[in-house]
Formats: C-alpha cells, sequence, structure tokens
C-alpha cells in the first residue's frame, strides 16, 4: 500500500504522457473515464448472466429435488480443482498489473502468460467435464437418457432442463474465458515492448476488471450448479 | 511542467494483500465444499450463497480495486447487483406467490 508519483522521464517534449489522449486534462481523467466505461459494461454483463440465473432460480424452486438428483451427476471435484485453479488465474492477473505499476515490463509478461496457462488448464477440466456428460447421456436431447432411478418419468424432462441450464450457463462462462484469452494474447506484445508502467496501464486494469468479473461468475456458479444437495446421497 | 505530473497519485496495492486474498478466497472454496456434505435443512443454501457473496466481494473489493476507486465507478459496480437483485426479487415475488391468492368472489 504506497502512493508513488509517476517518472518524469516517461514525458516527451510537449510535456504529455506518451499515452495520454488530447480529449483528456490528465492520465488520472483518462483512467477514470477508461474504468467508469468497463464497468458499464461489466453492469451489462451482470444483466446478460443474470437472464440465465432467474431462468436457474425459477425452475430450481420450481423443481428442487430433481435439481439436487441431477446436480449429483456434476463432478464436485473437478468443478473445486476448477474453483481454484480459476481463484489462481485472478491472482497472477492481478499481479500482472503490481507488476506493471512496479515497472517490470518482463514481470507482467509472466504473470499474464501465467493467467493464460490457468484459463486454458480450466478449459481442459470443462472439455473433460463435457466429454463426461455425452458419455453418460447427459446431454439434454433426444440421446437424454440418465442411469439414475431418481431421473426417470417426468423427472427425466426436468432433469433436461437443469443440464439445459447447466450447459448454457457453464457455456456462456466458457465462451467469456476463450475470449479472454484473446485479449490476454493481444497484450503480451505491448506489455513486453514496455508501453505499460505505473502511469499507465488502463489495457491491464480494464482486462483484468474483465477476468475477475468472470471469476466472480463461476464463484456463483459452482455452489448452484455443482454443490447443491451434495449431503443428500 | 505539465498539470498531471502532480497530480497523478495513485493506489498501488502491495502483493501480500493479493497473495492474502487469495488465500482466504481458497480457504472460502475449501469451507464450501465441506459443509455443503452437511445437510442443514433451508440454511443449506444461505450458507452457500453467503460464502459466495463474500468471496464476490473480496474479489470486487480488491482485486477489481472498488476499493480504492472513485465513488461513481463504486456506486456503477453496486447499482448493476442492485439490478439483478431487482431482477430475480421481483420475479419470484411473482412466481411463488402463483396460487397463494384468495379465490375470486363469484367465480
Amino acid at each position: 500500500m504506497a502512493s508513488t508519483t509517476i517518472d518524469t522521464h516517461h514525458l516527451n517534449p510537449a510535456g504529455h504522457h506518451p499515452r495520454l489522449q488530447h480529449q483528456f486534462d490528465s492520465l488520472e481523467q483518462q483512467k477514470e473515464s477508461s474504468t467508469l466505461g468497463m464497468w458499464m459494461f461489466l453492469v451489462t454483463e451482470i444483466m446478460f448472466f443474470g437472464g440465465l440465473f432467474l431462468a436457474y432460480v425459477v425452475y430450481r424452486t420450481k423443481y428442487p429435488h430433481v435439481f439436487a438428483a441431477s446436480s449429483h451427476h456434476l463432478d464436485v471435484t473437478l468443478g473445486g480443482i476448477n474453483t481454484a485453479v480459476l481463484i489462481g488465474s485472478s491472482l497472477t492477473m492481478a499481479l500482472s498489473i503490481w507488476a506493471a505499476q512496479v515497472n517490470k515490463r518482463k514481470l507482467i509478461v509472466v504473470f499474464l502468460i501465467a493467467t493464460m496457462v490457468l484459463g486454458a488448464v480450466f478449459l481442459g477440466v470443462k472439455a473433460k467435464e463435457y466429454t463426461d456428460k455425452f458419455t453418460h447421456h447427459l446431454v439434454p436431447g433426444a440421446h437424454f437418457a440418465p442411469e439414475d432411478e431418481h431421473l426417470q418419468g417426468p423427472a427425466r424432462e426436468q432433469a433436461q432442463i437443469f443440464f439445459s441450464l447447466y450447459f448454457m450457463m457453464t457455456g456462456l462462462h466458457a465462451l467469456h474465458m476463450i475470449i479472454g484469452l484473446g485479449i490476454l494474447a493481444a497484450l503480451i506484445r505491448p506489455s513486453w515492448k514496455g508501453r505499460f508502467d505505473l502511469a499507465y496501464h488502463t489495457p491491464l486494469e480494464c482486462t483484468g476488471l474483465y477476468w475477475h468479473f468472470v471469476d466472480i461468475v463461476w464463484i456463483f456458479l459452482f455452489p448452484l450448479l455443482y454443490l447443491l444437495g451434495a449431503h443428500a446421497r | 511542467m505539465s498539470q498531471e505530473t502532480h497530480s497523478t497519485h495513485q493506489h498501488v496495492s502491495s502483493r501480500k494483500m493479493y497473495f492474502a486474498v487469495f488465500a482466504a478466497l481458497l480457504v472460502l472454496t475449501f469451507a464450501t465444499v465441506l459443509v455443503a456434505r452437511v445437510d442443514l435443512g433451508v440454511m443449506n443454501d444461505v450458507v452457500a450463497l453467503g460464502i459466495a457473496v463474500t468471496k464476490a466481494v473480496l474479489v470486487l473489493l480488491f482485486f477489481m480495486h472498488v476499493r480504492y476507486s472513485t465513488r461513481l465507478t463504486a456506486l456503477t459496480a453496486v447499482g448493476g447487483f442492485l439490478w439483478l437483485a431487482i431482477l430475480i426479487g421481483i420475479t419470484l415475488c411473482d412466481y411463488m406467490s402463483r396460487g397463494a391468492t384468495m379465490p375470486v368472489p363469484g367465480k
């Protein structure tokens, strides 16, 4: 926790930081503007995911027992590992911003790559889980056939609602992760070239906001989908 | 000298703080998995969501720097979650009260 003043050697002859756009009075104002804009986007993302969370809540209150029984077919261990992996990737993302603030460009790249590796591990585990769902006929549609006495008859149809929500929510989340990996990849080159420092690292900051938001979505998906009714059997 | 040089004081979060938040998030993840094995009745959801909200708030305040952001940014963030609460709250008022109304006289 320290406050630091920017180095003046970053300033160009006109006395402005090279990253300062002319419509802003200061880098501070420029950063505030970008951060606010990013948060506005994240608010729309909250409502985007919010619609799916709402559908989940409504159907869960309607079919609590089928939802609990269906939840047993998700792997808590893999889900838990993925939660830890994602939290770890949030840590490395935050540390990349710290690296920029202490002007260590190589460390920024190291932490960005670490974030991407952890993100890729998450997606790999997710792919394994999706494959298991296909082999166990737990994908909604014509071939949906759970081998579970609790999920037969009308419960079979209701369980399809659970698995539809599971695939839509985790799928939309995974799509966000894939987009995030693309953005992180695009940041590696400018980071390596030393474009980010204490005074200017807004692209890292905004990417961090996005990445942490996606982490928060998973923080809610994990208990709602995986842990629901873990005590029942 | 231009103006921004003497006005650019900004918060730099320490590594120690980031690691502390990371550790707290891992402990809470462990806690939520363990407590899910115990049947607490209606408290199951309350505890699970309570832990999830705590984790989300830690991420928001420290990883997303809301704690050190301007009031306008913090208000925007809070506003987003407030609207989500309205969306879910009012929809549930509808669904959970269906069939609970008094019979209409004369029908």
